[in-house]
């Protein structure tokens, strides 16, 4: 019976257009119980996420989250940017085949404009319980547009991008590439644009010495690409192995290419990395203490494990190792690379904020650094957007049948 | 280099490196009258604080862009820590128990021949370039075209907390009963739109440590103050560069 549904799904696909996202639809009803779990855990997780946020904005954020007065982003911002990256470099990733033509890098176009429009979304999610009057944004972003907030343009670019990306996707299954790809092309524009905006967001902040300077944007920018290689080579590996595919040579040779920009964007983030560190130590005492802060202090552990040795280094002798060819490696290296790259915005967020601003004047309030640590309700909803980017996941593979459609 | 020195003047921690106040006086004295009289007006200008780290431009010093152009200069040794302006603030416009709108720090110097410890009255600054404003994406928090405060226009604020990450004063906090982020205005909607002339703070204030006045009047003690070669004045985190208009001096 399986088997039948997904045959005719097959086939519908191939014949292009919504009758085979019909049978998607039938064959999404049939999985294994692994398959189930899977999406009732991820769907339970989610909801709980839900309950979480709705439950912190009754009873108030600032009971509820861990944030304070002088570290006023929490983990939810840093969770925010770290889908928002993703869902960007997604985006950047896939554009190379599907807009710029570049042919090996086309089987894993569809894939990952999918995922990146469900990351994005989920950055939206969790972004909506840390906004503290969603209903306001939604008037007065509108009605009283500040042109030179960072914050502003971030938002409404990435509406416009989350467009974009969703009628590209809708294209792609209706098997008319040239509007996709047109579509694509605002996609990648806009999110270039709005993923800028989100590192100037931090970069225009005159009073952050750890943030401040045109570094942010371009930071950004790079960042987001290593992140795409990391989510679309990860994630395609999955689908193969829990659809209990074998990968074709076109495939396989779209994952060696990724692999490739996995290589370069990694070694471009070290480069960056050990700059902002070698120009920040001739800054500010502010500034210094922060990056202490990372190097020896108490976040130490989460930058040289968790961001410089998970993130970077391991994934990268992992795929140099694996020479694009190794689907092991390759799949845990870029495992890897998502879990270090999600402490890498945490990090960045926190740490920014760690040094208080009164530091410098020597006042006994600010002696010392400040802190931060997530509440259950932050962590929840952090695990919540996670969830809601697995559940999409496994039901996007089967609804639209492993993303299988040709691109012409 | 001597003009470096006047800029941190205040805000580092007593270095001995550092000149002591008289003879730094003495020497600027002795500038002036070494340079003579002919190029008196250009280091006028060039040593009164307002050009370094208030206005952006000499122009902008002499001719004030708001009328009045509100500003606060804060005598520091003055403050005896009685916090009578807190209450009164908090009174006027009612401040909850969680936030605050102006705070006194302390600093601590062991080694000093005098006082050991020195009380440091913040607020809002009132910033010309004010951060805050910059990056609110609603224009919930905007400086107000004819007196240059910074304000807020609480159904606008999406509670993004863009401003209080922003601020290199910490003067902001979200105030839950509003829902909106709340700050120092200089009183404008409890005090001086209903014809008050002063802040509750500096009114509160037994030690006339908080000059409030219009820095565009020269006859205003504000000006004085600010304009005035005798005395060092200085703001706090000039580096942040959002030319702030709450300026503290000693004397």
């Amino acid at each position: 019976m399986a088997e039948d549904v997904t045959k005719t799904a097959e086939a519908a696909i191939v014949a292009g257009g919504w009758a085979g996202v019909r049978a998607g639809v039938l064959q999404a009803l049939q999985g294994s119980k692994g398959y189930y779990a899977a999406l009732i855990i991820s769907g339970m997780l989610f909801l709980a996420a839900v309950a979480a946020g709705l439950h912190a904005k009754y009873i108030g954020t600032m009971h509820a989250y861990g944030a304070s007065r002088e570290v006023p982003w929490g983990i939810l911002i840093s969770t925010y940017v770290f889908f928002v990256v993703t869902s960007t470099g997604l985006c950047l990733v896939s554009s190379i085949g599907h807009v710029f033509g570049v042919k090996d890098f086309m089987p894993i176009a569809k894939r990952s404009v999918f995922l990146s429009i469900m990351t994005i979304v989920a950055g939206f999610f969790v972004i909506a319980f840390e906004i503290e009057n969603p209903l306001r944004m939604a008037v007065y972003n509108v009605i009283s547009p500040n042109l030179t907030s960072n914050i502003w343009w971030m938002g409404t670019l990435y509406g416009a991008y989350l467009f974009f990306m969703a009628v590209e996707f809708t294209f792609l299954v209706m098997n008319k590439p040239r509007i996709a790809t047109a579509m694509g092309f605002m996609g990648v524009i806009s999110g270039i644009a709005a993923h800028s905006n989100l590192g100037a967001v931090f970069g225009m902040l005159h009073g952050r010495e750890f943030w401040y300077g045109p570094y942010m944007p371009i930071y950004f920018i790079a960042s987001a690409m290593m992140s795409g290689a990391a989510t679309i080579i990860f994630f395609t590996w999955l689908a193969y192995k829990t659809n209990g595919e074998r990968m074709d040579a076109t495939m396989k040779r779209a994952l060696e290419v990724t692999t490739k920009v996995g290589i370069l964007l990694i070694s471009t983030i070290l480069f960056f990395t050990a700059w902002k560190f070698i120009t920040g130590f001739v800054g500010g005492e502010g500034k210094t203490a922060a990056l202490d802060l990372l190097l020896t202090g108490s976040y130490a552990f989460n930058f040289w494990v968790l961001e410089v040795a998970v993130g970077m280094v391991i994934p990268l002798a992992l795929f140099i190792v694996s020479r694009g060819q190794n689907l092991k490696l390759i799949a845990t290296a870029s495992a890897l690379m998502i879990f270090g790259i999600f402490f890498m915005r945490y990090d960045l967020v926190i740490v920014g904020q760690l040094v208080p601003v009164y530091y410098e004047l020597g006042v006994n309030e600010y002696t010392q650094l400040l802190s931060y640590a997530p509440s259950a309700h932050e962590i929840v909803i952090v695990l919540g957007g996670l969830a809601f980017v697995g559940l999409t996941f496994l039901l996007g593979e089967k609804i639209f049948s492993g993303h299988k459609s040709e691109i012409h | 280099m001597l003009l470096k020195r006047i800029k941190t003047e205040g805000l580092k921690k007593e270095d001995p490196g550092i000149i002591p106040d008289m003879e730094r006086r003495q020497f600027l004295k002795m500038g002036l009258l070494i340079t003579g009289v002919f190029a008196g007006g250009g280091i006028l200008s060039a040593t009164s604080i307002v050009n370094r780290s208030f206005a952006s431009s000499r122009e902008f010093a002499e001719k004030y862009p708001y009328k009045p152009h509100y500003s606060m200069v804060i005598h520091q040794d003055r403050c005896i820590d009685c916090e009578l302006c807190m209450t009164a603030c908090v009174k006027t416009n009612n401040v909850p128990t969680y936030g605050y709108r102006t705070r006194i720090l302390e600093r601590d110097d062991p080694k000093a021949a005098d006082r050991k410890r020195e009380f440091i009255p913040v607020l809002c600054n009132q910033c010309n370039t004010p951060p805050c404003v910059l990056g609110c994406p609603t224009k919930a928090t905007y400086k107000n075209a004819s007196n240059g405060i910074v304000m807020m226009e609480s159904k606008k604020c999406i509670g993004c907390k863009t401003c209080m990450a922003a601020c290199p004063y910490n003067a902001r906090y979200f105030n839950e009963e509003t829902r909106a982020v709340d700050k120092c205005d200089f009183c404008f909607n409890s005090r001086l739109s209903k014809g008050e002339k002063l802040t509750a703070c500096a009114e509160a204030c037994p030690a006339k440590v908080r000059i409030f006045g219009d820095l565009s009047d020269t006859g205003s003690e504000v000006y004085q103050s600010v304009h005035n070669l005798e005395k060092t004045v200085w703001v706090l985190r000039p580096e942040a560069g959002a030319k702030p208009n709450v300026f503290y001096t000693k004397g």
